[in-house]
């Protein structure tokens, strides 16, 4: 086991450098200059030559690179062009909203999608199966933005209930952190419940068409006991799998909520960055989601033993 | 007369006066949905008194399975149910029974064991909390009380180092220990009746013969009634004490064992156990044509590939030497697990051999790859064992036929014309070509892949357990055919099977082979009447009625 884990952890670092230097070549390729958005519309070129002289972008694009590799591999990520600011005390100062609204959504998300395919799968071709299965396809097409706008429309500015826009850190309060999350939370976990719902509906569906589902039943088993005890752990797996992938994805959906809702998070953060084109913020933003892709696929994998023994690493 | 003697499975006359335990009466099961009604099962009347061993025979779609999902009260919901009839256990219908007065009777009254004990335990569970289950439903018993009943249980069934069998998931237990797992599911709790639903056919010989006994040893301790379902003859002739034939939903024919099997009265029930293939190898002249296929020294090893070298390797296959001479069938029989098939996949390089030669007219495909493989695949063609899986559903039969020749740069008229003639050689009709794999019958899919196989007029026909998954009477039929085509074209045909009774038919010379390796080879006659090494003996003997001449009905 931990042999593997090193192993695994060890093959994320040419992953990580061939995202570095995709990401690198990538923005120098797309137009847009750094150094004009900071001068400004009125400047001369030779204010521009100077500007591109103090951060660097004067001397060939190899060059950069290898500058910025190296200092890389010292854990230094460099500076924002725009503010000075180290990237990495940037990063620190946007992950509080984003990790709360991506931890939120994954446990509203778990809480309420695998009883939902559980039931389904249960009452599978009844109405209520029906039902949750009509609500899912909704849930997939409704986009997030929109369905944070009906949230925001009804339960905050037609009823009141919670505030519109805006984030309180947990060290205000817990009451105020929360009440602030909820809406976000909600609009962004639509997408994901619908999907987990499905695939759980869809593994248990599959289990119970086999073998030994009918020995369980031969044993004497209740329906209750064959769905929850021999059923769901053996659809674990995919089940898993996906919730997985949903964390992964979530990147994109945070980006769309914060803008939303207003939250001074990482996905608002990737926004300005690229808007203002400053690289060094957008590479170690990227980078940093693919550390975290790369993460949860790891920890996917090691869940796979506790489900199911056939899978040992 | 029958020579009671050497059968002396005669029920005893105690049985005979007992009530029955298992009374069905009249029983019919339809298909739920719009009329017409169609009948799955109709008037299905037979009985098992205590200690009884009844076996149901039938081919497949008799409805012999169903008969035993409706006793357990297992019918699919959503597309069977019982119509008329009764099912009396110890004279209660469970026919009218609730869910959970059935759910009482399962395990406790009657229980049942299946036939693939690969997939029939829980995977993620271990497999003494599987047994345990059936005490925490149906018994008080403390924690403690189960676990030692479940070890005693495991005991008695004859398996090792019961504490860690516990402790075991099925993946790491062979395929009879699963069984005797399922066994001891069943019988924990000494159930009146017990269902064996064909619990052997998945197995080995030598497994089989393990199981039918333990099936037999806890039958008498019990006094157990089984209801017995096989296809297998050979099986019902070793433990059946009375006889069930059942085809298309009906019983055809009940008798006691030595009735159905010397004095058959309906037709069917004469052609079903005349089918049977005998272990009586047909005498032939050794052939002296050229050599077409010559394996020498083949070995193919699957090594188990670790990220720091660690990693263990199987050796599927070792020094594997033998020839086929035109217009001869080679068998290769082994147990599973005994790397034939591996040796099949080779010579049509499906995989590729690790070492050795794979010699067709002389010249050696072992180690051809692309380009000068490609040629190399027309000379050597495959059947395989699922005709079910083996032929593209979405493809007419004559797409399927032709698509060797298409590739290989024939004309589609020429192709089409030739797959024609194929399929009349293979016994079927020009009409075939328009038409879907699923529109025919096992038997018939597996001529279509016969006639797909020799499209390419290939030298070497490899069928590799081409007639294993095929009722007995259509055994029968594809065995003759592929007869006549070595007769007529004069292919060599390297005939892979784990069954003795089709190698003595079909064979010229049978290779046996164990753990990868050759362990015997030589003229059917000579490895099938005089065997040389023990484990030939040992896989004889276990060949399940082997003391019953079934052609000629009557003991040998």
């Amino acid at each position: 086991m931990l042999p593997y884990i090193a192993r695994r952890l060890l093959a994320t670092v040419p992953v990580m450098v061939m995202v570095a230097v995709v990401v690198f070549a990538i923005l120098r390729l797309t137009p847009g200059d750094p150094a004009a958005i900071i001068a400004g519309d009125d400047a001369t070129a030779e204010q521009l030559d100077k500007i591109r002289q103090t951060m660097g972008l004067d001397k060939p694009i190899y060059l950069q690179l290898v500058q910025w590799l190296a200092r890389l591999m010292q854990g230094d990520l460099g500076v924002s062009l725009l503010s000075g600011t180290p990237v990495l005390s940037m990063i620190g100062d946007r992950m509080g909203p984003s990790l709360a609204l991506a931890l939120g959504t994954i446990v509203v998300t778990v809480i309420i999608a695998i009883p939902l395919g559980i039931i389904a799968a249960w009452r599978q071709g009844k109405l209520l199966d029906r039902a949750i299965m009509t609500l899912s396809v909704l849930g997939f097409s409704v986009p997030t933005f929109v369905v944070g706008y009906l949230l925001i429309y009804s339960l905050s500015i037609k009823l009141g209930w919670f505030p519109v826009q805006g984030y309180k850190p947990l060290s205000e309060g817990f009451w105020p952190f929360a009440q602030r999350l909820v809406l976000p939370v909600l609009a962004l976990s639509g997408v994901y419940v619908a999907l987990i719902a499905r695939i759980t509906r869809s593994s248990i569906i599959e289990v119970m068409g086999e073998d030994f589902i009918r020995t369980a039943r031969s044993k004497g088993a209740t329906e209750r006991v064959v769905l929850m005890r021999h059923a769901l752990r053996n659809a674990a797996v995919p089940i898993v799998t996906i919730i997985g992938i949903g964390i992964a994805s979530l990147i994109s959906g945070v980006v769309v909520t914060e803008s939303v809702f207003n939250l001074p998070g990482l996905g608002r953060l990737v926004v300005e960055a690229v808007l203002a084109r400053d690289y060094p913020v957008i590479q170690g933003l990227i980078l940093l989601f693919s550390f975290i892709y790369i993460l949860i696929n790891l920890l996917v994998d090691l869940l796979y033993p506790v489900f199911d023994p056939r899978i040992r690493y | 007369m029958i020579g009671s003697a050497s059968h002396p499975r005669k029920p005893g006359p105690s049985s005979e006066l007992r009530a029955p335990v298992l009374e069905i009466d009249n029983l019919a099961v339809q298909v739920v949905g719009e009329p017409p009604v169609r009948h799955i099962l109709e008037d299905i009347s037979f009985n098992i008194r205590p200690g009884e061993m009844l076996c149901v025979v039938g081919e497949s779609g008799s409805g012999k399975s169903v008969t035993s999902l409706a006793v357990m009260g297992l019918l699919p919901p959503g597309s069977l149910r019982t119509s008329t009839g009764r099912i009396l256990v110890e004279g209660e219908d469970v026919l009218k029974a609730s869910q959970a007065r059935l759910r009482e009777l399962r395990a406790t009254r009657m229980a049942m064991i299946f036939q693939e004990p690969m997939t029939a335990l829980n995977p993620v569970e271990k497999v003494g909390e599987q047994i345990d289950e059936v005490l925490r439903i149906h018994t008080k018993l403390s924690r403690a009380e189960r676990r030692a009943k479940i070890l005693e249980m495991l005991d008695a069934v004859h398996m090792p180092d019961v504490e860690r069998i516990y402790d075991s998931y099925p993946h790491q237990l062979s395929g009879g220990q699963r069984q005797r797992v399922v066994i001891s599911m069943a019988l924990i709790l000494e159930p009146k009746i017990l269902i064996a639903d064909e619990p052997t056919t998945a197995l080995d010989v030598t497994t089989q013969k393990q199981i039918l006994a333990l099936i037999r040893e806890l039958q008498k301790k019990h006094n157990t009634a089984v209801l017995f379902i096989t296809h297998d003859f050979g099986v019902v002739a070793e433990i059946a004490d009375r006889i069930v034939v059942m085809n298309k939903g009906r019983v055809v024919e009940v008798g006691s064992r030595d009735d159905i099997l010397a004095y058959p009265r309906e037709p069917y029930t004469r052609m079903l156990v005349s089918s049977v293939p005998s272990l009586v190898p047909k005498q032939r002249a050794a052939l002296k044509s050229d050599i077409v296929l010559d394996l020498k020294e083949l070995s193919k090893t699957y090594a188990g590939r670790g990220f720091f070298g660690r990693g263990r390797s199987i050796a599927a296959a070792q020094g594997v030497s033998l020839s086929v001479r035109k217009g001869e069938i080679v068998g290769i029989v082994g147990e599973s697990g005994s790397g034939k098939s591996t040796v099949a996949r080779c010579v049509v390089r499906l995989q590729d051999p690790t070492s050795g030669n794979i010699l067709v007219h002389g010249d050696d495909i072992a180690k051809a790859t692309g380009s000068q493989l490609r040629p190399m695949r027309r000379r050597v063609q495959i059947v395989f064992q699922d005709p079910y899986r083996s032929l593209n559903p979405r493809r007419r039969v004559g797409d399927s036929v032709i698509e060797g020749l298409i590739n290989f740069g024939q004309r589609r008229d020429e192709a089409l014309n030739r797959a024609r003639e194929l399929l009349g050689l293979v016994g079927l009709s020009a009409d075939a070509m328009e038409r879907y794999p699923h529109q025919f019958s096992g038997g018939q899919r597996q001529r279509i892949c016969i006639a797909r196989a020799l499209a390419l007029d290939p030298d070497i026909l490899v069928a590799d357990e081409a007639v294993s998954a095929l009722d007995v009477s259509v055994q029968a039929q594809v065995l003759k055919l592929l007869d006549e085509i070595r007769e007529r074209i004069g292919i060599a045909v390297l005939f892979i099977t784990h069954d003795l009774r089709v190698a003595a038919q079909i064979c010229d010379t049978i290779v046996v082979m164990q753990h990868g390796r050759v362990v015997e080879a030589g003229s059917a006659a000579e490895v099938l009447t005089a065997p040389r090494q023990d484990y030939t003996r040992a896989l004889i003997e276990a060949a399940p009625g082997r003391d019953w001449d079934f052609q000629n009905f009557r003991p040998l």
